[in-house]
């Protein structure tokens, strides 16, 4: 699917963060397609966890646009953003430790639910019967999806770290989102959890329609399950497209391997000391 | 070995007392508090609405600094708000009494809000810090503002009358303060089946990835210090009618040293240890004095009652913290768990 779409549901638009003098992101724009799953790559530093965090409403760019099916969502709060149908993982594992799995999952759909403090105090009525609407649905679209009714009401610290992941995609899922952003889903798994969680991310496309952008360093899961693939560099996309042609694409080689050439490292290092 | 406990419903699943076993063992403790006025001396019912009074509080603050992960140091002088309220309504207006306590939650709840709103800010101990300052001001305000509060002096509160009836006795109080408490804690228990709980645990645990999840910090943040501030001022009105008088002195940052150690003691973030902390703290100056009275010179010994309670409550707070930070609730657990497994030991 290379090149723009004709009604992106993700749009980010010339996004530049600075933290300092560090410019974290230059400029950076691509587009996610409905339905496509979008995988960010690049060396570490490159700015892949800065751009999550500017999508999902962390940071906020000093220039640039990020639309949301087609609406300006650049100056948004985030917990506005995540009713508008952004989830999101993260890379070192955000659960609420003093919560169980049932709990942690039930909360992903907090701004979707109603019900008032009295009613909450009350626990009668409108509070009663959303709880159980959400319990329903919770256990029988998420928990038997996931395959995690073993450990529901364990709490989330006893969890092993695959498990955990498992969970945070869960709680993603449970905010009912349209497009889900995953921030290293596979980090430190095993092959066998790997090839799960990448099952998972399968399924959570096809079953729910749910468009997926996700950070990864596990190029052999990229290249199998992407749609398209973007590059970043040192805050800049360096190249994007299909699997196969980014793969190919030499600038991505030398952002990865170098290029073996030591006069080029020694005048790139020379430029970058002037820079200084 | 405790067995056989299936449900078969989601609501069954999600009940707050979710077996046979734990609704007999309700029922008994209701029967025992409504027996209880009956058969108890004057000296226990005293001590009894004393508890109520306190559990209510303490389980107010458990919602804001147990649940929700902000320490508050104001939770006494919250309380002196709702006890002011209670005063001043009962003598200027002479309102009835449930509306007066309503009140006195709602104007407690306003104080909380104000005090609240540095919370998004600052945390931690700076947090605690301005509801210390918090505190001293409704002090200086309670001392100060002599038309309405009566300045040091303090005002008088004519005994609650329902139905033309003066509670004027601890055994008819105890019928006003512990259907209060007992309501105030299903609250709060219910409140944590809901989605306002959960994302106040949310904001204790990781802040941040909250709001990534959807919950506005600010407003849940005064949300929690609302109901916290509510539970207290409701809290102090049944303290007024209790003690019948309200002074600047009644309630200094002391007493929310009290609420504060009453919730580490017993397990924050836990309904149960709320309760369990705050019957167990208010009893141990009576434990004290009892112990006191026993030794040969008694009357002596009385001098450095004070000082030794303050000692005792310092060391009960660290020695808690070090050996049982989940407090008297994760002991009350680990009991109901040796019994459920008996004669098995894992």
């Amino acid at each position: 699917m290379p090149g723009p779409t004709a009604n992106p549901i993700l749009e980010i638009d010339g996004v530049t963060l600075a933290f300092g003098g560090v410019t974290a992101l230059n400029g950076v724009s691509f587009e996610v397609a409905p339905g496509t799953i979008t995988s960010v790559i690049g060396p570490n530093g490159a700015g892949k966890t800065s751009l999550f965090n500017t999508i999902s409403g962390f940071y906020h760019p000093g220039a640039g646009h990020i639309r949301f099916r087609g609406d300006e969502i650049t100056r948004l709060a985030a917990p506005l953003r995540a009713k508008l149908g952004l989830a999101r993982t993260f890379q070192n594992i955000a659960l609420f430790r003093g919560m169980t799995v049932l709990d942690n999952i039930k909360l992903g759909r907090h701004c979707h639910l109603h019900s008032g403090v009295l009613d909450a105090l009350l626990y009668y009525g409108r509070a009663r019967r959303e709880e159980m609407r959400l319990r329903a649905d919770i256990e029988e679209r998420i928990i038997d999806f996931l395959e995690i009714d073993h450990i529901r009401n364990a709490p989330v610290a006893a969890l092993s770290y695959g498990l955990q992941k498992r969970v945070e995609m869960a709680r993603a899922l449970a905010m009912q989102p349209q497009v889900l952003m995953l921030d290293e889903p596979v980090a430190g798994m095993n092959r066998e959890e790997t090839e799960d969680m990448a099952r998972f991310i399968l399924d959570v496309r096809e079953e729910w329609g749910v468009t997926i952008l996700m950070v990864e360093h596990d190029m052999g899961m990229v290249m199998d399950i992407s749609d398209h693939v973007v590059v970043l560099n040192f805050g800049e996309v360096i190249a994007e497209g299909a699997p196969a042609d980014v793969q190919a694409d030499p600038e991505v080689i030398r952002a990865y391997l170098g290029s073996g050439n030591v006069a080029e490292l020694r005048h790139r290092l020379r430029q970058a000391r002037e820079a200084a | 070995m405790r067995i056989g406990s299936a449900r078969e419903t989601y609501s069954q699943d999600e009940a707050l007392f979710d077996s046979h076993t734990k609704r007999v063992w309700l029922c008994v403790l209701g029967t025992g508090l409504v027996l209880f006025p009956f058969f108890a001396g004057q000296y226990w019912l005293y001590l009894a609405c004393l508890v109520a009074i306190n559990v209510a509080s303490a389980t107010g603050l458990n919602i804001l600094t147990g649940y929700t992960g902000q320490v508050s140091l104001g939770q006494a002088a919250f309380m002196g708000v709702g006890a002011y309220a209670v005063a001043v309504l009962e003598k200027q207006l002479g309102t009835p009494v449930l509306l007066n306590l309503l009140c006195a939650g709602g104007a407690a709840m306003l104080v909380g809000l104000v005090v609240g709103i540095p919370s998004l800010r600052v945390k931690g101990l700076y947090l605690a810090i301005a509801t210390i300052a918090a505190s001293f001001i409704l002090h200086f305000i309670f001392a100060n503002w002599t038309r309405v509060t009566g300045g040091t002096a303090g005002l008088t509160v004519p005994p609650a009358t329902i139905f033309g009836l003066a509670l004027d006795t601890e055994f008819r109080l105890y019928w006003l303060i512990m259907p209060f408490t007992v309501l105030m804690l299903a609250g709060a228990a219910n409140l944590f089946r809901t989605r306002i709980g959960r994302a106040f645990i949310a904001i204790r645990d990781r802040d941040i990835s909250a709001e990534v999840l959807g919950i506005p910090l600010l407003r849940y943040k005064l949300l929690s210090f609302g109901l916290s501030s509510f539970y207290a001022g409701v809290a102090g009105g049944l303290w007024a009618y209790f003690f019948r008088s309200v002074t600047p002195e009644s309630f200094p940052l002391l007493m929310s040293i009290f609420f504060l150690a009453a919730i580490i003691v017993g397990g924050m973030g836990s309904i149960l240890g709320g309760i369990l902390g705050a019957v167990f703290m208010t009893l141990v100056p009576e434990v004290l004095k009892l112990m006191v009275g026993w030794l040969p010179n008694a009357s002596e010994a009385m001098v450095f009652l004070a000082p030794v309670r303050t000692i005792v409550f310092g060391a009960l707070i660290v020695g808690f913290l070090i050996f049982e930070p989940h407090g008297l609730a994760e002991i009350w657990r680990r009991i109901r768990r040796f019994f459920h497994l008996w004669p098995f030991r894992s």
